[in-house]
């Protein structure tokens, strides 16, 4: 689905940390890859390989110790810039929910009214009509993770960074927020890259997926899913979606042994 | 409990015939409280000023301290070590010095409710700066934030809980430290009232006096209670939070 330049490229991104004793450890190793322009992209691996790290990374938390993340500057010239989703929530809790997904406009010196305005369209959409004044302690799991992604929208930036955005829900929750996520994304002009260690999960949202080893993480497959869209429910139960879950399970399973 | 206790203690001084100048019953200091009211209330309310001034003063100094504390390495280490050791001084031992010093105005009060109230304020203020959510932090780094932002809308909230006991216990503490620092000398106030009910044996009137120091202390920290429930009213959900 990629089309022109890649709006996000890392090459031989590593991340070092020091340990005790002048040692050092090594979460992550020569990472390269890229995302498209609108393109939504998934990151799996196994539990502790670095994928959050590598958001950090992204998001500008931390520095890398070695190779570059290239970001796809603005419109206006000024460097661009991710909207970060972390793994919890991190819904503040002494705010409301509009509050809270207008943190981003708050915190950049954007247009306040402006920014409550957009946020208070979007709440139906989000599955959050009628909770615009609701204490994030009140809502459920799913509420928070949709008001965490209504923040994150807000920011505006052509690329979402959501670290396993499902991974704390159930079973049930979990599958009808990923046919949400992929209505909203649908409609947005954003790429999205996407960690998970859930591979179905990944295969239907993606338009790529990466496939990451053992700390030290480092890519080991990268698969383009070339699925239609927009996909339904029924694509999972295809010959195509099979295979390319097999690929992918090939490859986690390989590393683990 | 206390009614049974109340209750003995009505009993063994009727029974055992124990003068009242060393244990009046607990009826003969609800008639002497009714009958001093008149006179007590303005030095109630000298001892209530004193400790709300000084009370407000530790507030703002504490504040001041453990922002600095928190947002400079150098303050972090020059006032914490500070901070710790000078909360083993018996602030109250303070009090014949800060009369020396100050006199026998409202001054040295005022002074010695402050240091009684600003240590437990700062050290839970800056204790909850310190253990503010860093993955909240981070969010509004990741955002663009400034140093000062994350102070404000994620630091600075997430102290409350912690500020609020904090405050509750120097609230406690305020009126006691105001009527030591009368001990020494005053001109007015709950302090001076009991030292010259003791000094001739009214009993009976020292013990109505203990008993306003200890319902003022107990209805000012319900009173801090009471705010924070009403300014921060998430943060009685913690509990139900922690577990998910």
């Amino acid at each position: 689905m990629s089309v022109g330049p890649p709006v996000l490229r890392l090459s031989g991104v590593s991340k070092a940390y020091p340990a005790n004793g002048g040692h050092s450890v090594q979460a992550l190793r020569n990472v390269s890859l890229e995302v498209g322009r609108r393109e939504f992209v998934s990151l799996v691996g196994p539990s502790g390989c670095g994928k959050s790290t590598l958001l950090g990374l992204i998001a500008g938390l931390e520095e890398p110790t070695d190779g570059a993340i290239e970001i796809e500057t603005e419109a206006d010239g000024t460097p661009g810039q991710v909207a970060y989703m972390p793994q919890r929530d991190l819904l503040l809790p002494w705010r409301s929910l509009l509050d809270n997904a207008t943190l981003g406009a708050e915190v950049g010196g954007g247009d306040r009214a402006a920014a409550r305005t957009r946020a208070q369209s979007l709440l139906p959409s989000f599955g959050l009509d009628g909770f615009a004044d609701a204490l994030p302690h009140t809502l459920s799991g799913g509420m928070r993770q949709r008001a965490a992604l209504l923040r994150t929208v807000l920011l505006d930036r052509d690329i979402l960074l959501l670290d396993e955005p499902f991974g704390a829900l159930d079973a049930l929750t979990r599958a009808a927020l990923q046919e949400w996520l992929l209505e909203i994304w649908e409609r947005l002009e954003a790429a999205v890259l996407f960690v998970t260690h859930d591979v179905e999960e990944a295969l239907w949202l993606s338009d790529r997926v990466y496939v990451m080893t053992r700390r030290p993480g480092s890519i080991q497959l990268d698969l383009p899913v070339g699925l239609p869209r927009p996909r339904t429910r029924a694509v999972r139960g295809t010959p195509a979606f099979a295979a390319h879950k097999q690929r992918l399970l090939d490859a986690l399973l390989a590393d683990t042994a | 409990m206390l009614a049974a206790l109340v209750g003995v203690w009505e009993l063994v001084t009727r029974l055992a015939a124990v003068p009242e100048w060393l244990l009046p019953s607990p009826t003969v200091i609800v008639v002497e409280f009714v009958q001093s009211l008149p006179q007590l209330a303005p030095h109630t309310a000298r001892t209530l000023l004193e400790a709300a001034i000084g009370y407000v003063a530790a507030l703002l100094l504490a504040f001041l301290v453990a922002a600095l504390i928190d947002q400079s390495g150098l303050a972090r280490r020059a006032l914490s070590p500070l901070l710790v050791t000078s909360q083993t001084i018996p602030i109250f031992a303070l009090a014949p010095l800060l009369a020396i010093w100050f006199g026998f105005g409202i001054t040295p009060k005022i002074l010695i409710v402050a240091l009684a109230c600003f240590f437990p304020i700062a050290v839970s203020l800056a204790g909850g700066l310190r253990n503010a959510d860093p993955d909240m932090q981070a969010l509004v780094r990741s955002m663009g934030g400034s140093r000062r932002q994350v102070f404000s809308k994620v630091k600075l909230p997430s102290a409350i809980p912690s500020l609020l006991s904090g405050m509750k216990i120097a609230a406690s503490y305020s009126v006691i430290a105001a009527v030591i620092g009368e001990w020494v000398g005053a001109s007015q106030g709950l302090g001076l009232y009991m030292l010259r009910a003791s000094s001739s044996f009214q009993t009976a009137r020292v013990f109505a006096v203990i008993a306003i120091i200890a319902v003022l202390s107990v209805a000012l920290f319900l009173a801090v209670d009471v705010v924070g429930r009403w300014i921060a009213p998430w943060i009685y959900v913690r509990t139900e939070e922690a577990q998910t």
